[in-house]
């Protein structure tokens, strides 16, 4: 059987890369961190990859623009074999910075075409402020292949830049009615919300998550990889007298990443 | 093709909400400045482009703006850049200053194949015609800008030209008159050259001078003031104390590393000697724990002095053995009260507010950008703080075992990597040994640094990468004293010799003592055998992190330094390090005039809980804590918030470190001010005893607790101050050797003095002690919040009578004659049994007594839990006769416990306690409601929501931005 190979990219102020690597792991992969450079100066090492990992941080400092420096140093050097990965197979996982320069590079939502024209933005949050805090998401899409069976979500966001905006109301409308919106900030009952705090960053449509077309891509603001253990739930001691799970809410997403490579590549 | 310079201006299209302007607005409303307007905001770029306007459009649209958001709009720097209706306002680093974001524009300009210099980034800020001058000045001073280290224009008539050249600075080596200098000369030398060395010190430099029969020359005499300087050399704690008719020898010696020594607990691997204290943690790690200071920095620029507070500390774990990587930061600040009134705020200080702002920011952004989380901290507030607040920054690492021995070998290279040097915080060292007074803002800008975190994490990513590949012998960072102090230590035992010239500058025009003393961030110095030049130089190169070989350890025993092709140094290592005259400081102790506060009155006891609650000091920190991200790296297994509303006030925090293993460990601190007005020996004790409480609730094992600590004094040369310096040195020896927890590491700024205008203040004396204990499996963390109703609420510990110092003390308005004492006999038995509860899985929740006492330990539990409570306090164990109602509720007795059991777990706990006070004083309920009997009567009843509502009030500074989520921006 396949074993799933990850490619955890990694630029000057990455800082989730070492986390975002051990999640996959724990479900068999082989996963390895390459510096921007290396990729740069060698494109072809993505095609020895089944998936592309685009961890949290802080890219070149978020200079400019959240993750707008390494989006500008892909779409310049690494666009054209970066559509060719996603047109063979490959998965693309885009997590909080990562999928902030998902989205300036425009592989997401790729609406008009894969790193198209500028569709949508994630911005400053409506608190115009930095918040580590954990979210529920409720699943509104089976586009993604990461999603599996997955319903909902009970992760972390820390983010200071996560309130997405679209270009015009024809983007917001084409998102839903081409069925990309795979996670979306939701109160109690499970029901997506713009109220702060459930919705940390006053995202429109309560959008945390999104995939492109192809199902292959997914970037979400939230981290899965901060929620792989029972332990990593803030409420674990709660359940003492119950047991507390190995694994946690957000490792579903790494396991139907691997498992789908398996069954497909 | 010729450069043409650009202004590049992105600010927010009209049809999307100006998220910075509304949060200005609010801090502005906040200050009392009234706008009459909307505020606007932009973001701008000057800069050189080999190309034309079209390269400038492109740069914009592909790089600088997001078309979804921003608008762009380019001009020359020599056009007019005001608009036609409303008041423009600029800020813009001054010369010299950090600007990370240039170097980014470059890098992203470059893959457009756009070739750009000079870069610039400013700020611009739109307000109403109709603002008067005098708010547009405030505006500018106080809000927008840091005038140490930015510039305000106001309605400028042209743009804002790229960086300009710096011109070379003239090389003239200077040496200094000293050797028939006379004793007022010397003094006045000192103090012009901002060396902060005393007569003495001054006159034994001259001895060494006369000696060898020529002057200093001025890098000398600068690298002997940065090595000699308090904050190097600890020169109070190391020096001959005379206290009530003794002489004391090293304060430090005799005392805390004394405890350290007389323990020799086995897991200790390395203390008192690197960068930070070493740990064992299991086999294949050690754990390192370092916390330092940085106070002055901060007074003057809260952002920049906090945030370099994070990344020098950060860079010590990095120094730590071969470079240990940097897994977990705490933060302790103590600031004025946030509710001073605006007129109360003493000329050339800032407010608590802004202050608190700038320093919450200013960690929050090094360590969050490192990637570091920041997990475990405490707040205090004093008006004695006002002009002197208190930053601590601590960085706890994990360092493989086969990577803690260093040495420097003569023929080793001197390699420096990381950021490039600047004028920036020239006179750091020297600066914080002196007292803060209202011109400081202006005086010392040059000491203030600016960090690029981003820098720093480059560095810390090619520096594991070569440590694993054993490519140097020795680390260390470059922090105080800049390169004087780190190729000084590194050489101590060899010598060294340096080229200045290579050293990578930011800008022409630094002279040789400004390059060698600079205080540039993000620089480490490594030793480097010279067989691994060239693998050392690719490994930097690769994560385009610039290193350069500045020199080579010999074996001369000298300290040496060329500049164009001339030797300007020439110093004895052992004059540097060992000739230092030790100092003789008189302290006393402080005669104290202390009353005892008025008892609370029966009446006032329901109103206290709410109040106390709502005490800076012990009301909810969620603000701080939620801006720092406390979960990357995912080791975090006890977050800083419990309860299932992530909203109660957890002990500290619990982190496994390792991916994939259950061994943790657990981080706390103890620190309480308001007792050492008392009694400083008990404010020591009761700071060990409380950061021992925080870990050990949390699962920690009492018996594997590290303890470091951080003095903050006010000035020592007043003998009093020294006096209560004593005091709590002793207590530390005594606390530690009864608890048999060593001091690993520590760190004293004993400079705490301001002046508001001829008054000289001290701080209160301020010890911060953080103690970081093993948990060996994380399955048997704890936390605070009560989990369910039907449970027994046990207090372990009896109460007693004393009140000096506490909350209910201050509120009866005196610090009361006695604080209650640590009883070291009976309290390190009692941590045990808490333990030995925690792990045999008997208690539900568990929290310690601290500030506010038993009331308010109970009340965060029960609202933490959101599960009711009642207590009766009748039903305390007490130390003593006739306690009043206030001191069995809101006393501060030490060494006590709150839990939450079973009723059917009951008769184990009670055995396993022993001989142990303890006393049942209440229940969980089903309802959500708070209770306090006496007996038979009801005291007082309150919803957990008003308790919980008055305890999260006080210290969220952004209540009215967080309530406005919806509007706007529809699309």
């Amino acid at each position: 059987m396949t074993t799933p190979s990850v490619l955890v990219l990694r630029a000057a102020g990455t800082n989730c890369d070492r986390e975002t690597g051990y999640a996959f792991e724990l479900f068999g992969a082989r996963s390895e961190t390459f510096h921007i450079n290396r990729l740069l100066d060698d494109p072809a090492l993505l095609e020895r990859h089944h998936v592309l990992a685009v961890p949290g941080g802080f890219a070149y400092g978020d200079d400019v623009g959240a993750g707008a420096v390494m989006a500008c140093e892909m779409r310049g050097r690494l666009g054209e074999p970066l559509v060719r990965f996603v047109e063979q197979g490959g998965l693309v996982l885009g997590i909080c910075n990562g999928f902030q320069v998902l989205v300036r590079l425009g592989l997401l939502p790729g609406l008009s075409a894969p790193l198209g024209a500028r569709e949508m933005s994630l911005t400053d949050n409506r608190s115009h402020k930095y918040e580590d805090r954990w979210v529920d998401l409720s699943v509104t899409s089976r586009r993604s292949v990461f999603v599996g069976d997955i319903e909902s979500l009970h992760v972390p966001v820390a983010h200071a830049e996560g309130r997405l905006v679209c270009l015009d109301d024809d983007v917001r409308r084409q998102l839903i009615d081409d069925d990309r919106v795979v996670f979306r900030y939701a109160d109690e009952t499970g029901a997506p919300t713009q109220d702060y705090p459930d919705n940390p960053n006053g995202s429109v449509d309560a959008i945390a998550g999104l995939t492109d077309a192809s199902g292959r891509v997914l970037g979400l603001m939230p981290h899965p990889e901060r929620a792989l253990f029972g332990f990593h739930v803030p409420t674990w001691t709660r359940n003492r007298n119950g047991s507390v799970p190995d694994l946690g809410p957000g490792a579903a997403l790494f396991r139907n990443a691997c498992d789908w490579v398996r069954a497909n590549r | 093709m010729t450069h043409q310079a650009f202004c590049i201006e992105v600010g927010i299209r009209p049809d999307r909400s100006d998220v910075r302007a509304a949060r200005l607005l609010a801090q502005a409303d906040e200050a009392g400045l009234t706008l009459g307007g909307d505020l606007s905001t932009a973001t701008g770029y000057s800069l050189r482009l080999a190309g034309g306007e079209d390269d400038a459009r492109r740069l914009a649209r592909e790089v600088l703006a997001d078309p979804v958001m921003n608008t762009v709009r380019i001009f020359r720097p020599e056009d007019d850049p005001r608009p036609s209706e409303g008041r423009r306002i600029e800020v813009v680093r001054r010369p010299g200053v950090m600007d990370p974001v240039s170097q980014s524009v470059v890098r992203a300009a470059a893959s457009l194949g756009l070739t750009i210099t000079d870069v610039r980034s400013w700020d611009a800020y739109l307000v109403p015609a109709s603002t008067a001058d005098d708010v547009v000045d405030e505006l500018g001073r106080t809000l927008l800008a840091n005038t140490a280290i930015e510039e305000v224009r106001v309605d400028p008539e042209q743009g804002i030209a790229p960086v300009a050249e710096l011109p070379d600075a003239p090389f003239v080596l200077r040496h200094v008159p000293l050797r028939e200098a006379p004793a007022e000369e010397l003094r006045r030398l000192s103090e012009q050259g901002c060396l902060a060395l005393d007569g003495e010190e001054m006159a034994t430099i001259q001895g060494h001078f006369v000696a060898l029969g020529r002057d200093p020359t001025d890098i000398e005499l600068e690298t002997i003031a940065q090595t000699w300087s308090e904050h190097c050399k600890h020169k109070t704690l190391t020096g001959l104390v005379e206290y009530e008719g003794e002489t004391l020898d090293n304060l430090l010696k005799s005392t805390i590393a004394r405890a350290t020594h007389e323990l020799d607990r086995e897991f200790c691997r390395s203390v008192f000697v690197d960068n930070a204290g070493v740990v064992a943690f299991d086999d294949e790690h050690h754990l390192t724990y370092k916390v330092e200071t940085h106070n002055h920095p901060s007074a003057i620029e809260p952002y920049g002095g906090a945030g370099t507070g994070m990344g020098g500390v950060l860079r010590d774990t990095m120094g730590t053995g071969l470079g240990a990587r940097p897994i977990v930061s705490t933060d302790v600040f103590c600031f004025g009260p946030p509710d001073l009134p605006l007129d109360a705020v003493p000329k050339g200080c800032l407010h608590p507010r802004r202050i608190m702002r700038g320093v919450v920011s200013g960690v929050r952004d090094y360590g969050n950008r490192m990637g570091i989380p920041t997990a475990a901290g405490a707040l205090c507030f004093d008006e004695r703080y006002v002009g002197n607040p208190l930053v601590y920054c601590g960085s706890v690492g994990l360092l493989p075992v086969d990577r803690l021995e260093k040495v420097t070998l003569p023929g080793d290279l001197i390699l420096l990597a990381g950021g490039r040097t600047g004028r920036d915080g020239i006179h750091g060292a020297t600066f914080s040994s002196l007292e803060l007074h209202d011109e400081s803002e202006t005086v010392s800008s040059g000491a203030v640094q600016i960090g690029n975190a981003i820098e720093e994490k480059k560095v810390l990513d090619a520096m594991l990468t070569a440590r694993d590949q054993g490519l140097y012998r020795c680390v260390t960072d470059c922090g105080a004293g800049g390169l004087s102090s780190a190729v000084g230590e590194m050489g101590e035992t060899t010598g060294a010799h340096v080229v200045l010239d290579t050293v990578p500058l930011k800008y022409h025009g630094l002279t040789h003592d400004e390059i060698w003393i600079s205080e540039a961030q993000e620089r480490m110095v490594y030793a480097v055998p010279p067989e691994h030049r060239e693998a050392i130089l690719a490994v930097f190169a690769a994560e385009d992190v610039e290193a350069t070989i500045i020199g080579e350890f010999n074996d001369s025993g000298q300290l040496t330094a060329e500049f164009h092709g001339e030797p300007v140094m020439d110093l004895s290592m052992q004059f540097l390090h060992d000739g230092l005259p030790r100092q003789t400081r008189k302290a006393v102790r402080r005669r104290r005039d202390l009353h005892d506060p008025t008892p609370l009155a029966a009446d006032d006891v329901a109103a206290m809980l709410p109040a106390l609650l709502a005490h800076p000091n012990v009301a909810s920190k969620a603000w701080v804590i939620r801006q720092y991200d406390h979960e990357v790296q995912a080791g975090s297994v006890v977050k800083p918030l419990v309860g299932p509303g992530h909203d109660g006030p957890g002990d500290g925090a619990v982190i496994a470190p390792v991916l994939g293993s259950r061994r943790g460990f657990a981080l706390g601190c103890g620190i309480n001010p308001n007792l050492g007005d008392v009694d400083p020996y008990q404010m020591a004790l009761h700071a060990i005893d409380e950061a021992m409480r925080n870990v050990v609730v949390l699962g920690a094992d009492p018996d594997q607790v590290s303890i470091l600590d951080n003095f903050s004094w006010g000035n020592c040369e007043k003998p009093e101050n020294l006096g209560d310096l004593v005091e709590a040195c002793r207590a530390c020896y005594d606390g530690a050797m009864a608890f048999r927890t060593p001091f690993i590491s520590g760190k004293d700024s004993l400079n705490n003095d301001y002046r508001v205008g001829n008054e000289s203040r001290s701080i209160p004396p301020t010890l911060l002690i953080s103690a970081l204990g093993i948990v060996p499996d994380v399955g048997n963390a704890m936390t605070m919040d009560l989990k369910a109703p039907g449970h027994a609420l046990l207090l372990v510990g009896a109460t007693g009578p004393h009140l000096g110092g506490s909350l209910l003390a201050q509120h009866g308005g005196a610090l009361g004659r006695t604080v209650p004492p640590v009883d070291l006999t009976a309290a390190p038995a009692v941590l045990v049994a808490i333990h030995a509860l925690i792990n045999a899985g008997l208690l539900h929740a568990c929290h310690d007594l601290s500030e506010g006492g038993l009331a308010v330990a109970a009340a965060e539990c029960a609202f933490a839990g959101d599960v009711g409570a009642e207590i009766d306090a009748a039903a305390l164990t007490l130390d003593g006769d006739d306690l009043s109602l206030g001191a069995r509720l809101f006393g501060e007795t030490p060494t006590r416990f709150l839990m939450e059991v079973d009723e059917a777990d009951l008769p184990a706990v009670t055995a396993a306690l022993g001989a142990i006070p303890w006393s049942r004083v209440g229940t969980t309920t089903p309802d959500s409601v708070f209770v306090i009997r006496d007996g038979d009567t009801e005291v007082a009843r309150w919803p957990l929501t008003v308790l919980k509502a008055a305890f999260t009030a006080t210290l969220d500074l952004d209540h009215e931005l967080e309530a406005n989520n919806g509007a706007g921006d529809a699309a």
